[in-house]
């Protein structure tokens, strides 16, 4: 766990500065102060989440059975690989090993798209299931069915026991609100991920080109506090909304 | 001093195989039943992995004083956000009419 010491680069010390210390301190202190407005940002949608869920549990657990678990874990799976990758980029480009750099971060962004793709597999399957809300939201008798079947035994809900539910009841009404909350997350989340693959389509043109603003390692590590807080924002993401207890 | 803390490639590979380890543990654990325990283990490994990626992808730990502050204030605003909840909680122990 030895760590390695980098010569400075004093060609990339900007004027208004003492030292390449001071100046690095800055990039790190301006983006963590963004950063800080996008866990508000977040952190409200998580509030309403939980606000939602604690005051209707049931439906909560109704919405919850029709997300694909399978591809929430494999989307998770995907995006802390390209967390990975993203930190070698910034390994690499510290190192100023360009093209290694380059290397990675075009894996990072073929598994961005990745996690984009599975995503957009699973919102194709809401709006066939009818559980786009404004847009085809319905609740009948067939998802009361599905759920009594639901293979899991229920014994934290007791109102969820077989027999209990009928099809008009307000868990239609409020299991809209499990989905409204799950498509506001997982869409702003989404979001965050185009904006980030944008970026790194843009560092990886300048990286080819040899661009001088992008020579220096900073701008790069910028990029990759920024995916790495979209990865923190799905950790929590990927429990709350695929992983209701059963 | 103009020097630059660069993490070696073998520890980003560690932090990587314990988050997945860590992700196998979350969904084994969904699958079992321990009531409201599954809400504290899920947020439990919630938290660690994104302290993990937050300490040494993110390379918190070997940041400045100064970085600490400001990569911590935003987190911490979370947790004094979160004390709304007490309201939610705490406004049926009492019944008074109206509410």
């Amino acid at each position: 766990m030895s760590s390695q010491l980098v010569q400075p680069m004093e060609e990339y010390l900007w004027e208004q500065y003492e030292d390449r210390k001071q100046q690095d301190e800055s990039y790190l202190v301006g983006m963590w102060t963004f950063l800080s407005t996008e866990i508000m940002f977040f952190g409200a949608l998580f509030i309403s989440y939980a606000v939602y869920r604690y005051k209707y549990p049931e439906a909560f657990y109704a919405g919850h059975e029709y997300m694909n678990v399978a591809l929430g874990t494999i989307n998770t799976a995907v995006l802390l690989t390209s967390s990975l990758t993203m930190a070698l980029a910034v390994h690499f480009a510290q190192k100023r090993k360009r093209w290694m750099q380059i290397g990675m971060l075009v894996i990072t962004m073929f598994l961005a798209f990745g996690f984009l793709g599975i995503k957009f597999v699973e919102y194709g399957d809401k709006f066939r299931e009818h559980l786009v809300p404004g847009y085809n939201f319905e609740w009948n008798q067939a998802n009361v069915n599905r759920l009594e079947a639901s293979t899991a035994p229920i014994n934290i809900i007791p109102s969820l026991k077989a027999g209990s539910l009928p099809a008009d009841s307000a868990i239609s009404h409020d299991a809209q609100m499990y989905f409204i909350i799950y498509f506001a997350m997982t869409g702003l989340h989404a979001i965050h991920v185009i904006i980030g693959i944008l970026i790194m389509m843009v560092f990886i043109g300048m990286l080819v080109a040899n661009h001088p603003s992008v020579r220096y390692h900073m701008p790069m590590e910028m990029l990759g506090l920024y995916w790495h807080f979209v990865d923190i924002v799905w950790i929590f993401l990927y429990p709350l909304l695929y992983l209701i207890p059963r | 001093m103009d020097t630059h803390h660069i993490t070696p490639i073998s520890v980003y590979v560690k932090v990587y195989f314990v988050l997945m380890l860590l992700l196998f543990a979350t969904w084994a654990i969904s699958r079992i039943q321990l009531g409201p325990w599954n809400n504290v283990a899920a947020m439990t490994i919630a938290i660690i992995k994104a302290t993990l990626v937050f300490l040494f992808f993110m390379g918190v730990k070997y940041s400045s004083k100064l970085t600490w502050v400001w990569a911590t204030a935003g987190f911490l605003w979370l947790l004094v956000l979160f004390g709304v909840l007490i309201d939610y909680i705490s406004r049926g122990w009492i019944p008074v009419k109206g509410w």
